[in-house]
């Protein structure tokens, strides 16, 4: 029974939407165009959204593309993305695994010792002393390690496994089958959205991780993508220049300080960018399951 | 005597004189026996068990530096201990009450401008009728959140460059100065609290949104009988229901007031504003990892994790009170 009419209050909806999605969207197209202008477009303030055709260059990406900063950053991420991920999710998964389970001895107290670090912590400096103290400086283990668990993912995974019947699993071990294999074969295959968002979640975080990197590796063969375009954007032009090829900067009038900068942005999120519109969903799903039920 | 079993050390006893309340030895260390029992869960659980052993806990124990003259070459259990004269230190430095100052001030001015705005998004998301409109919004709103800071300070750097950027250009043409948002006193905070609704809003909408589309859709009709109109029923429908969630919401933001966005004012920030922007956290990474200090940083750490502690357990604790519901 609710009317039809379009009122000013509609007007007024629709307007702020369009305003708010326009916000967010032009910084992305301008900085788009920059990243294919040459230098006297890009130096030129003001928005620049439709590019002239004639004013089109692909040279900033061309020498971001050549940089070995970036592939070095690229494959850093990649290696930590996959790997990290893949062995966060598998401990993650085992202590909600095991916690779930009611009776495994002193359940509860487990779970407080894992819940308080979610309120409490070391800090900053006293866990950078021991990443330094166990020698784990300059290594891909201190990307991964420090941050291995986190509770409250551990939680939500926990909560997850609870809600499992348990019927499943008591007639696997009648018929012999192992905690692991259990595991494996049954509870995994049957937790496939919660897996799915932790999952997410964490290569989110792996990929755009850059403080841990920033503290802990100082070679830069092993910076992360963040980390490169972290230099790129807070640099100066000399760096600029170390960053995305050698020395031929001047040589070139197409490229400028600004487009090399956007170019280098995009160069880092496309992945993101393009992997975005479809995955989104889970991570709506999962901010659902996450607050609304754990 | 037949001890109730369970898995803490004191239990009644019940004994042909009464209950009486002893302390159950062989029940403890009867329950050490379940590792063995469930050896599988024991090994599937003994990673987890180091992992936050060596990597939370430690850490926890390393907070004793904060009492100590720590030096490196002796260590964490080789450094003198000093009592509490790292605390007298900090209380005497401006800076720290600068850093102080500049925490709770951002994190207020985030609160107050920037709590209602994901609101009022997922309220204005729920009266808009045309699906695929909104499902596009939606879409587009969210994308900020899936950034890093290090992403989005390259952009704002450069829509806020005093030379090149956008803003400033819009600014000139009503014949405005140029601002430096991100070098100016006056202005950095704004900055701050305003990308931080920017890349907030559309994910922080989700959960109110959630929230009022399982409403009762009947009361709306009610009170369309009774002649109400659209604001109308947005205000005294739909914001009352949704009440709890904003109260819970509320809540825990407040047990985070300590943390006033690390990631966002590290990339922004630079010496020419530390006097408006330096938060705890950027301090205590300045003063432990670049000066060294090691001993005074983890003083101010430890301070900060503390109060942060009271702040997010009674603000948990309130919360759960209020909806049944906390973060665990």
């Amino acid at each position: 029974m609710l009317k039809n009419k379009f009122t000013i209050f509609d007007v007024i909806c629709y307007v702020f939407l369009g305003l708010l999605s326009l916000t967010i969207l032009l910084p992305f197209i301008h900085l788009l165009t920059l990243s294919f202008s040459p230098s006297y477009v890009a130096t030129t303030p003001g928005l620049h959204l439709i590019p002239n055709p004639a004013d089109i260059t692909f040279d900033n990406y061309a020498k971001v593309f050549t940089s070995k900063f970036i592939w070095i950053g690229y494959k850093n991420t990649l290696i930590r993305t996959v790997f990290g991920t893949a062995i966060q999710l598998l401990f993650t998964a085992f202590g909600a695994y095991v916690l779930s389970k009611k009776f495994f001895p002193h359940r509860t107290f487990w779970t407080f010792i894992i819940v308080f670090t979610m309120f409490f912590g070391g800090g900053l400096i006293p866990t950078y002393i021991l990443v330094k103290q166990l020698d784990l400086i300059n290594r891909y283990a201190a990307l991964i390690l420090p941050n291995l668990i986190s509770a409250f993912n551990l939680v939500i995974m926990r909560n997850f496994f609870s809600s499992l019947p348990e019927d499943y699993e008591e007639s696997c071990m009648i018929d012999g089958a192992g905690r692991f294999t259990i595991f494996f074969k049954i509870i995994v295959p049957l937790s496939t959205p919660i897996i799915a968002t932790v999952g997410l979640w964490l290569v989110v975080g792996h990929w755009n991780a850059w403080f841990d990197v920033l503290l802990y590796i100082q070679n830069d063969i092993k910076f992360t993508l963040q980390i490169v375009l972290r230099r790129i954007i807070l640099s100066g032009t000399q760096q600029l220049i170390d960053m995305t090829t050698a020395g031929t900067f001047y040589e070139e009038t197409n490229s400028s300080v600004e487009g090399l900068k956007a170019a280098s942005i995009y160069v880092a999120t496309i992945p993101i960018l393009c992997s975005y519109p479809f995955v989104q969903r889970f991570f709506v799903k999962g901010i659902m399951i996450g607050s609304l039920k754990g | 005597m037949q001890p109730e079993i369970n898995t803490f050390a004191v239990e009644r006893i019940i004994t042909p004189k009464g209950n009486r309340k002893g302390i159950n030895f062989k029940g403890f260390f009867h329950s050490f026996t379940g590792y063995k029992k469930h050896i599988a869960l024991t090994i599937m659980f003994l990673p987890v068990a180091v992992y936050f052993i060596i990597f939370r806990y430690i850490p926890m124990y390393g907070l004793t530096m904060a009492f100590k003259d720590y030096k490196f070459s002796l260590g964490i259990l080789g450094s003198p201990w000093n009592g509490f004269e790292n605390f007298e230190r900090i209380f005497a430095f401006q800076t720290f009450y600068r850093a102080l100052r500049n925490t709770v001030v951002i994190s207020l001015l985030k609160l107050v401008a920037g709590f209602p705005m994901p609101i009022i998004l997922a309220i204005v998301l729920n009266e808009v009728r045309h699906l695929k409109f909104k499902k596009v919004v939606q879409t587009v709103s969210y994308l900020p959140y899936f950034l890093s800071w290090v992403v989005l300070a390259g952009v704002f750097i450069q829509l806020f460059s005093p030379s090149t950027g956008v803003v400033n250009y819009v600014l000139g043409m009503f014949g405005i100065e140029p601002i430096y948002f991100l070098g100016d006193n006056a202005w950095f905070r704004t900055t701050m609290v305003v990308t931080h609704i920017w890349k907030d809003i559309g994910w922080g909408s989700i959960i109110y949104l959630a929230a009022i589309t399982g409403l009762d859709l009947s009361m709306y009709e009610a009170a369309i009988c009774d002649g109400a109109n659209r604001f109308q029923r947005i205000w005294h429908i739909t914001l009352p229901c949704i009440l709890p969630t904003i109260t819970v919401l509320l809540i825990l933001n407040i047990g985070h007031l300590l943390d006033a966005g690390f990631d966002q004012i590290f990339n922004l920030y630079n010496s020419a504003v530390y006097e408006t922007s330096d938060i705890i956290d950027t301090y205590v990474y300045r003063i432990g990892l670049n000066d060294m200090r090691y001993s005074i940083a983890t003083a101010v750490g430890l301070f900060k994790n503390v109060i942060g502690f009271f702040l997010v357990v009674s603000t948990n604790y309130i919360s759960r009170k209020i909806s049944d519901s906390g973060v665990w």
